[in-house]
């Protein structure tokens, strides 16, 4: 009471106006706060999505004619690798052999690249980059041969020291963003000898189907648009030299001595010197037959919601690759808490929680000071946890969003105290009401994938068949069935309608969702299985679009749904899916465009506008 | 009858428990069910109050802040919240209070305020706001080719986004 009053006293004899701000200050901090929120958890339901699919996505792993290789590409780049050693090392053999057989036309008005490369080089295709020119697939392939080379040469382990230069930068997840790379490279210069930089994994986004984005790295390999120049040779070519460069990024970096960086984090087994000995390049080979096992061993514990543990020994072959495969699985998937312990991951499905009696049994085996780990979206673009020892830098701005987060990267000088620069490459910043559509329309799109559970779960409350139920129960339902672990009843006037009674009308959450393009001969339930899945078809579907020409043919695609759905389980008739199949068929050349195909599977609010084309 | 309205009181409680600890959780970075103590004026306000700083300060001198680090366990929190709520303390202010606020400051009742004096205002009277309020406030309310402020349509603009998307509304 003392403090208002002090307060009043100090106001009354100074300008009569300022009872009145305090009145707006108030209000206005009372209107950021619920935008704080709305932001909030407009980010949660993101990232509980997110990781609800990354679950999915590894499920999909061991249908047999999965090619691991392909998740690899799209999926699992999550290796740190130092990105200064280059210029100096391309100076002999580079790969001639691509210039013998490629010839790049007089027509071609892009960068011309000449090996070794040199700073004017990499300046070039920085420029060329920024303005949106292309690449020819030639040039792409001698940089990627020249960058296995280079990285065959490194060990599993880089170790960097800053004696040589005075400052080492550290960035974390790009997932693609190559606005990011450009501002860190325009605010913090380019890689060289004397501005040392590590890139900390999750280069490239997840789950695109095309490799359109390549990113700057190792020296300043160029990620572009490849189109045109490039003949359908050469995207095989790209994507296998590809996946083998990134089969030889190392694992772990380590500055000083003192310095760990890695992608995810530790477990209580991790082993540094058994990470260094490894055949890092082998082992997605061995995580092919690998995963066979461990999944049919977690898929069941996902099943019944136990997270995902160990194999028990009685159903698996013991197995020295199991060792190496868990060693890296940990050391990529991993995440820190704060309670003390080391315990399954259950939301990414490997990997574990690791807490800080962990990270100090670690430091003290191997002499270290800071672990900085990237993996994990940050809305400031990092944090700082187990007492400073940990650091999760996160690099991709406006991840989920236009204005959803800052990124950031870290500046390590000689005394190994970090510095941190936060960027945001949108000028758009704090949009609150886009990210939160955009999040609700991706919830809007689960509740609709699960349509049939939901509604079991809501009966089950409904004991008197009147289609209310209290708002409790409804929360319950929905965390029962979609296990996002969200704010329910926060989102609940977002989602249902509700009585004047309190209660909620829960066939309301279906009303105005429906598919973008009404397929005719589809079952109900046919179209929300198509939907609950529509990323890992896609997967699936660029598999067997061996030419990427974006047409698959009937048969292709049915053998393809009926494998599918017969290993995950779920029945379907076949008759449907033939009509199903002949009704997407639009021009009936017996071929289907399966990007449109994937788009009619898109859940539309009545209310949202259409997206102009 | 004593019974009921008990019964009716322990429903209202439970009811108002749920809605903090979800609230709450969203702010709960490691989902551990602690918060950083500044958040809490964010959460007390993203439940539908609204306090001054100074009572946001006297709230928390209710509420036990764990060091090093100044956390807030939910425990602690949620009797302390859930009796501000019961109560019906820090009701929100009606609009047309608002609309007021700023005509008063309006020293020549055009409908508008210049940068310079809302700045002079909200920045020296009050509870003072921190310079990156202050900007943050500016980037959204004032019109940037003039750099006024247009109070009637910034107040209905932002009064009209929180109504539409009130939680925990009827």
């Amino acid at each position: 009471l003392t403090c208002i009053t002090n307060s009043k006293k100090k106001n009354s004899h100074s300008d009569s106006t300022h009872p009145t701000a305090i009145l707006i200050q108030k209000w206005y901090r009372f209107t950021m706060a619920r935008l704080e929120m709305r932001r909030r958890y407009s980010l949660s339901i993101f990232q509980s999505i997110e990781y609800a699919d990354e679950q999915d996505q590894l499920q999909v792993c061991d249908l047999p004619f999965f090619l691991f290789n392909y998740t690899a590409v799209n999926n699992t780049f999550l290796f740190a690798v130092a990105g200064n050693q280059g210029y100096r090392k391309l100076n002999c053999s580079p790969a001639k052999k691509f210039e013998k057989k490629i010839a790049v036309p007089d027509s071609y008005y892009g960068p011309r690249l000449s090996f070794p490369l040199t700073v004017e080089d990499a300046n070039a295709l920085l420029h060329a980059f920024r303005n949106e020119q292309l690449l020819h697939a030639r040039y792409v392939l001698q940089l990627l041969s020249e960058t296995r080379r280079v990285l065959k040469e490194m060990p599993n382990i880089t170790h960097l020291s800053t004696s040589y230069s005075k400052e080492i930068t550290v960035c974390g997840d790009l997932h693609g963003n190559l606005d990011d790379l450009l501002l860190i490279f325009y605010k913090n210069g380019l890689p060289s000898e004397q501005n040392p930089y590590v890139f900390n994994g999750d280069f490239v986004d997840r789950g695109k189907n095309s490799m359109e984005i390549l990113i700057i790295l190792f020296i300043l390999g160029v990620g572009q648009e490849i189109s045109e120049y490039i003949l359908q040779d050469h995207w095989k070519q790209i994507l296998s030299l590809l996946r083998d460069v990134f089969s030889w990024l190392p694992l772990a970096t380590i500055i000083d001595s003192k310095v760990l960086i890695l992608h995810g984090g530790i477990s209580d087994t991790t082993d540094l010197d058994f990470l260094n000995a490894l055949e890092r390049n082998k082992v997605r080979d061995h995580i092919h037959v690998r995963v066979i096992f461990q999944h049919v061993a977690g898929k069941i514990q996902h099943i019944s919601a136990s997270g995902f543990t160990e194999p028990s020994g009685s159903n698996l072959p013991p197995d020295p690759a199991l060792k190496e495969w868990k060693q890296i699985l940990d050391i990529l998937w991993s995440d820190p808490r704060s309670q003390n312990g080391c315990t399954p991951n259950k939301c990414r499905g490997g990997g574990c929680y690791f807490g800080p009696d962990v990270t100090a049994k670690l430091f003290e085996r191997y002499n270290l000071k800071m672990l900085i780990r990237s993996h994990e979206f940050k809305p400031e673009g990092y944090e700082i946890s187990h007492d400073g020892k940990v650091i999760t830098i996160f690099s991709a701005s406006n991840y989920y969003e236009e204005g959803s987060n800052r990124g950031a990267y870290i500046k390590l000088n000689p005394e190994l105290t970090p510095r941190f620069v936060q960027y945001q490459v949108s000028k758009l910043t704090r949009r609150v009401g886009t990210i939160e559509s955009s999040a609700l329309k991706s919830l809007r799109e689960k509740i609709y994938a699960h349509r049939s559970e939901l509604i079991s779960a809501f009966a089950q409350y409904d004991t008197n068949g009147t289609g209310r139920i209290s708002v409790n129960d409804w929360a319950a339902a929905m965390e029962s069935v979609l296990q996002l672990e969200l704010p329910w009843r926060m989102l609940r006037s977002q989602l249902a309608q509700m009585n004047p009674d309190g209660e909620v009308d829960f066939m309301s959450c279906f009303y105005d969702l429906k598919m973008g393009q009404p397929i005719k001969e589809a079952q109900p339930a046919l179209a929300e299985t198509l939907c609950r899945y529509r990323k890992d078809l896609e997967i699936i579907f660029n598999i067997i679009d061996k030419d990427h020409s974006g047409l698959i043919s009937l048969e292709e695609f049915s053998q393809t749904w009926r494998l599918f759905t017969s290993h995950l389980g779920i029945d379907i008739q076949d008759d449907s899916i033939d009509k199903l199949v002949l009704s997407i068929d639009y021009n009936k050349d017996g071929h289907i465009d399966f990007n449109e195909f994937l788009e009619a599977f898109h859940v539309v609010h009545r209310l949202e506008k259409k997206a102009t084309s | 009858m004593a019974a009921r309205e008990e019964k009716g009181e322990d429903a209202l409680v439970a009811e108002i428990e749920k809605k903090i600890t979800e609230t709450f959780e969203v702010f709960d970075r490691e989902s551990n069910k602690t918060v950083d103590v500044r958040e809490i004026g964010c959460i007390v306000r993203a439940l539908g109050c609204f306090p001054t700083e100074a009572e946001v300060q006297k709230l928390l001198e209710q509420i036990e802040v764990e060091e090093p680090g100044g956390f807030v366990h939910l425990e602690h929190f949620l009797p302390v919240m859930t009796k501000v709520l019961l109560d019906k303390r820090f009701q929100p202010i009606p609009e047309d209070v608002i609309l007021h606020a700023f005509e008063a400051l309006d020293e020549n009742k055009c409908g508008y305020i210049t940068k310079d004096d809302l700045v002079k205002h909200l920045t020296q009277g009050g509870e003072p706001f921190t310079q990156e309020e202050m900007e943050d406030m500016l980037a959204v309310a004032l019109d940037p080719e003039t750099d006024i402020l247009h109070y009637r349509d910034y107040r209905i603009k932002l009064v009209v986004d929180e109504t539409k998307t009130f939680p925990f509304n009827g």
